[in-house]
């Protein structure tokens, strides 16, 4: 081959690489589709089946790490270059709707039969839901609840997992006092925000007042809550270390290291996969217990039989037309397609997200899987976190002060304190455009 | 014996040094080129490998042809070619005016701009970001560019370098009547050669190796260059240990090959911008 | 002003132009902007709608100074410059000296040896690096183990994340400063070395009084640019750690990406990239001024 000199060399492939940009455009409409993490990689075995049914549109998917997720979407709003279809995480639409940058889908829900909304968990679809509006539609779910290790609990006097938050604390003083000293009760990693605000949201605080524009921790219910959530630590029952620092998680959980764990859906997958087989029959997952005045088990008034199930989280992540897309059209086909039960029943086995669609359960992959039952039960009992821009910030907050206050370098009512200072703060803005008739 | 000892010791001492420094300094990146050809899962056995079982390039043909590595490298040669180009062109005319040139304000001006080299680049981002955004340049090649055609830097390099050129060549072409563009294309570029080419391995290995402003300028992902491709791809496939590997040195072994190559005139500019500085 | 000097400035500014105009609209303005949106309350709320912009004054610095989470970033910054500032500056040292160091034969290989991880792709030998620290299957845990020391959560542990980033800064810059010295010590003049040697001085003698005073410009140089470099850390901490564990490895400028292109905070973010700017311009006034109180 002769050589080209450089120079040509340069300007040749500068040439190839410009009219590679172009390259696809033939007559077929292109969506582009931004998924986050494994769905990105899994969602494109449903594709095909998609372009099969609509031969003028063509699907691209962009696979974007979740850790860069919320800032290459924010960017790509800023930058006007926003893909047609996104996922995002459902607490993420009242910052993306402030922003202007998601398109309602009321219009074009109205062709939807009633029954098609109804079939999705109301608390997660609640969580897309703003002021009236619809902003986006709920592709997985997500929530809190306990993965438990049955054997350990049976052995420490529990043959059934807690139900209220008194029968929790004696399961867990057993399980302690069964242990040699070396061994915990429940993991809960204290950099996570979730479970404080679990607890608050069982004993019915509410985490903001007066139209969201103040931080409310310092209320009874929440120190409560707060507290409680504290002497798990205090107490011994917890051991106080973060995420990061848990790089044997499935390892100590086999080994009986602690018999609680609070996690979500992801870890059914992961349990099976990475636990040990002596250890696969042992470990189920329960919905999380409620709170109750009464010492008894069982609240008051609660016939006998019924499991009191506590509220959890109404998380997972929802799919959403950009606003300024010009090709809403096409895009809006591959949203319905998407949330078609037998789409969300096949992401399931692709993936191991949990369907939001209460049909999609019905499917038998799903129905044989007995960790997934306390899901959907849970899944019943949920409550939204406050549906505004700021709440991402505030979370940070919350677990910022909560991991100091579990490391006892602030008590609780500095920790409260300094988190509704820092929350008023934050909500500075909203309660600025609120004073003003603005909504934010 | 004693005498020998004295003569040996420090010898001894001073290759031993060496050559400790030597591995801790290229045991990183011979454990990156041994784990990319390791079978998956073979990087993280305990007691970990140093070397592979078995010589195997599936993960750079899983690269290539799975994880479309091409793209990002033609993408990441280009920029950085492109940015090389442009910005020799530009800092070589700054730098001559300053060296040969006599000016009002010259002087002050230079001060000025060397005083500027403390701010740090990331006070300007975020303006720059929306700059841009107002130029419609967000995710496009020229936003990746543009905030590299001119440096400092590069400015400074060039001007240190003229002032040791005699005037007088100069003055003997003007005398013949070469314009002034002439002067700078015919003469000075090619006395400035080695100073160019130093120039141009800097820019060129800054703008390769340069993470954040392509992270944030970049949003499609076939528009992203070879550093953000690979913090893209460790986000997924962080258990694939060897994959990355094989990432890593794709990443790393265009910018080593020239400076292996071009050596002498990258440490001289070093040494250039370190002396006068 | 003669009509010769009136064409060579015409001709000047004709080259200075393009290079100028660049730096002015892509450089100054932009730093510009940055300090007068330091005094706003940019955010998402201003994003969407430019109505929703306001004059703050001060307020973005005052709640800056307030935040504990930019003490903290502050505090893990000036770790990161004092403690891997002064190492990297003397493995540098070191370095030159041994490469330079008359015994040594081909010190063009050395050189090219350590120097090399310089012009590596700090994205890629972060990546490398990450392996290399994990707790089980990390090499350097291994070697450890070797020795008899027990395994080390290097990026995990809070105590621990801080000092791996720093190694693996050094490592990845110790080379650049390493050509410097050795220019530097390529000038000081041999017959020096020489007069000591008739004297009868001994090697840390000679190291003491001519080396050092000699380096002293270098030296200077040397720790300006390291300081200025190493105030500004961002790509180590955000491809290794994120900033973790329990923000103990979050720089100034990692907190300004966070807050200005996660949250958006644009005015925030600013103010803080002008502190760290402030903090800089004081480090190099305080360093050249202790300098040239150590050489009157």
């Amino acid at each position: 081959m002769a050589m080209l000199p450089p120079r040509l060399l340069f300007i040749a492939l500068f040439a190839l690489w410009l009219a590679g940009c172009d390259s696809g455009a033939d007559r077929a409409v292109t969506v582009e589709f931004w998924a986050m993490g494994q769905e990105g990689e899994q969602v494109r075995a449903l594709l095909p089946e998609f372009e099969r049914r609509h031969p003028d549109l063509r699907v691209r998917v962009q696979q974007i790490p979740w850790s860069a997720a919320h800032e290459k979407l924010l960017t790509a709003h800023a930058g006007d270059a926003m893909p047609d279809v996104f996922q995002l995480g459902n607490t993420w639409i009242p910052e993306f709707v402030a922003l202007r940058a998601i398109e309602p889908l009321d219009e074009r829900l109205r062709g939807w039969p009633a029954a098609a909304l109804s079939d999705y968990f109301p608390g997660i679809l609640a969580t897309n839901r703003l002021a009236g509006r619809t902003y986006a539609l709920p592709w997985y779910v997500d929530t809190r609840l306990f993965f438990y290790r049955g054997d350990l609990l049976a052995a420490a006097g529990f043959p059934e997992p807690p139900t209220s938050w008194d029968g929790w604390l004696r399961a867990m003083a057993a399980l302690k006092a069964k242990g040699d000293g070396t061994r915990y009760a429940i993991l809960l990693p204290i950099d996570e925000w979730q479970l404080p605000v679990i607890l608050a949201l069982q004993r019915g605080a509410t985490l903001l007042r007066d139209r969201d524009q103040y931080g409310n921790f310092r209320d009874p219910r929440f120190r409560e809550a707060f507290t409680f959530y504290l002497n798990l630590f205090a107490q011994g029952l917890a051991p106080p270390v973060g995420n990061t620092q848990m790089a044997n998680l499935y390892r100590d959980f086999a080994s009986g290291a602690f018999a609680l764990y609070i996690s979500g859906p992801w870890n059914i997958g992961e349990f099976g996969r990475r636990l040990p087989a002596a250890a696969q029959p042992h470990w189920n997952t329960a919905p999380l217990p409620e709170f109750t005045h009464s010492p008894s088990p069982l609240a008051p008034g609660k016939e006998l039989g019924a499991r009191a199930v506590g509220v959890s989280l109404a998380g997972g992540a929802s799919l959403a037309l950009s606003r300024t897309s010009p090709r809403r059209e096409a895009a809006w086909k591959l949203l319905e397609f998407l949330a078609e039960p037998e789409q969300q029943a096949r992401f399931y086995q692709l993936t191991g997200d949990l369907p939001a669609r209460q049909s999609a359960w019905n499917d038998p992959a799903l129905t044989g899987n007995r960790h997934a039952q306390a899901f959907r039960e849970q899944l019943q009992h949920l409550r939204a976190t406050p549906p505004i821009p700021e709440w991402e910030r505030i979370a940070s907050r919350i677990a910022y002060y909560a991991e100091l206050a579990v490391r006892q370098q602030l008590n609780v009512d500095e920790a409260l304190a300094a988190l509704d200072r820092d929350v008023d703060r934050i909500l500075e803005k909203r309660r600025w455009l609120l004073s003003r008739g603005l909504t934010p | 014996m004693n005498r020998l000892l004295q003569r040996v010791l420090p010898a001894l001492l001073v290759y031993g040094l060496l050559m400790l420094g030597t591995v801790l300094a290229l045991a990183p990146l011979l454990w990156m080129l041994a784990a990319s050809l390791m079978p998956p899962g073979e990087a993280t056995g305990t007691p970990p490998r140093v070397w592979p079982s078995a010589v195997t390039f599936e993960h750079y043909a899983a690269l290539f042809t799975r994880l479309d590595l091409g793209r990002y490298l033609l993408n990441s040669t280009l920029l950085a070619g492109a940015v090389t180009a442009i910005s020799l062109f530009v800092n070589s005319m700054a730098g001559y005016a300053f060296a040969k040139f006599r000016f009002r304000y010259r002087d002050r001006l230079f001060r000025t701009l060397l005083a500027a080299m403390v701010i740090p680049a990331q006070v300007a981002m975020l303006p720059l970001f929306l700059l841009l955004k107002q130029f419609g340049l967000i995710n496009t090649y020229w936003g990746v560019v543009i905030p590299g055609m001119a440096s400092i830097f590069g400015i400074f390099l060039i001007r240190q370098y003229l002032l040791a050129i005699p005037d007088s060549l100069l003055d003997a072409a003007r005398m013949d009547g070469a314009g002034e563009f002439r002067i700078y294309w015919a003469l000075v570029l090619p006395l400035c050669r080695p100073i160019l080419v130093t120039l141009a391995i800097f820019t060129f290995m800054g703008a390769w190796n340069d993470f954040m402003w392509p992270l944030i300028v970049l949003t499609d992902g076939s528009m992203y260059t070879l550093p953000v491709a690979l913090a893209n791809l460790l986000g997924e496939h962080v258990q694939d240990t060897e994959l990355m590997m094989a990432g890593s040195v794709l990443t790393v072994l265009p910018v080593l090959l020239l400076f292996v190559a071009l050596q002498k005139y990258y440490i001289a500019g070093i040494m250039l911008g370190g002396m006068k500085g | 002003m003669t009509g010769q000097d009136r064409h060579a400035a015409r001709s000047a500014w004709v080259f200075l132009t393009p290079a100028l105009l660049l730096i002015a609209v892509f450089f100054f303005l932009p730093v510009l902007a940055a300090l007068l949106l330091s005094f706003t309350d940019f955010d998402i709320y201003a994003l969407g709608d430019l109505d929703r912009l306001r004059f703050v004054g001060l307020r973005n610095y005052l709640d800056l100074l307030q935040s504990p989470l930019f003490w903290t970033a502050l505090g893990n910054t000036f770790y990161f410059v004092a403690v891997g500032g002064p190492l990297s500056v003397a493995v540098s040292l070191g370095a030159a000296l041994l490469v330079n160091a008359p015994l040594t034969r081909c010190p063009g290989f050395f050189r090219a040896a350590f120097f090399l991880p310089v012009v590596t792709t700090l994205v890629a030998v972060a990546v490398v690096w990450r392996y290399l620290y994990h707790p089980r299957f990390g090499l350097l845990n291994y070697g450890l183990g070797l020795l008899g020391i027990d395994p080390i959560d290097w990026l995990g542990d809070p105590a621990w994340a801080m000092p791996a980033i720093i190694l693996m800064a050094v490592w990845k810059n110790f080379g650049f400063n390493m050509i410097i010295f050795i220019a530097g010590l390529q000038n000081i003049p041999t017959q020096l070395y020489e007069a000591a040697r008739i004297d009868g001085a001994s090697g840390w003698r000679q190291f003491r009084h001519i080396t050092l005073p000699l380096l002293g410009p270098t030296f200077l140089f040397v720790a300006l640019m390291t300081m200025i470099g190493y105030f500004q850390v961002f790509a180590e901490p955000y491809v290794m750690t994120q900033g973790g564990p329990a923000n103990r490895t979050l720089s100034v400028v990692l907190l300004m990406y966070e807050e200005g292109f996660r949250w958006w905070n644009m005015g925030y973010a600013s103010a803080a990239a002008f502190v760290l700017f402030l903090l800089i311009l004081a480090g190099t006034a305080l360093q050249l001024r202790l300098r040239r109180g150590d050489s009157e």
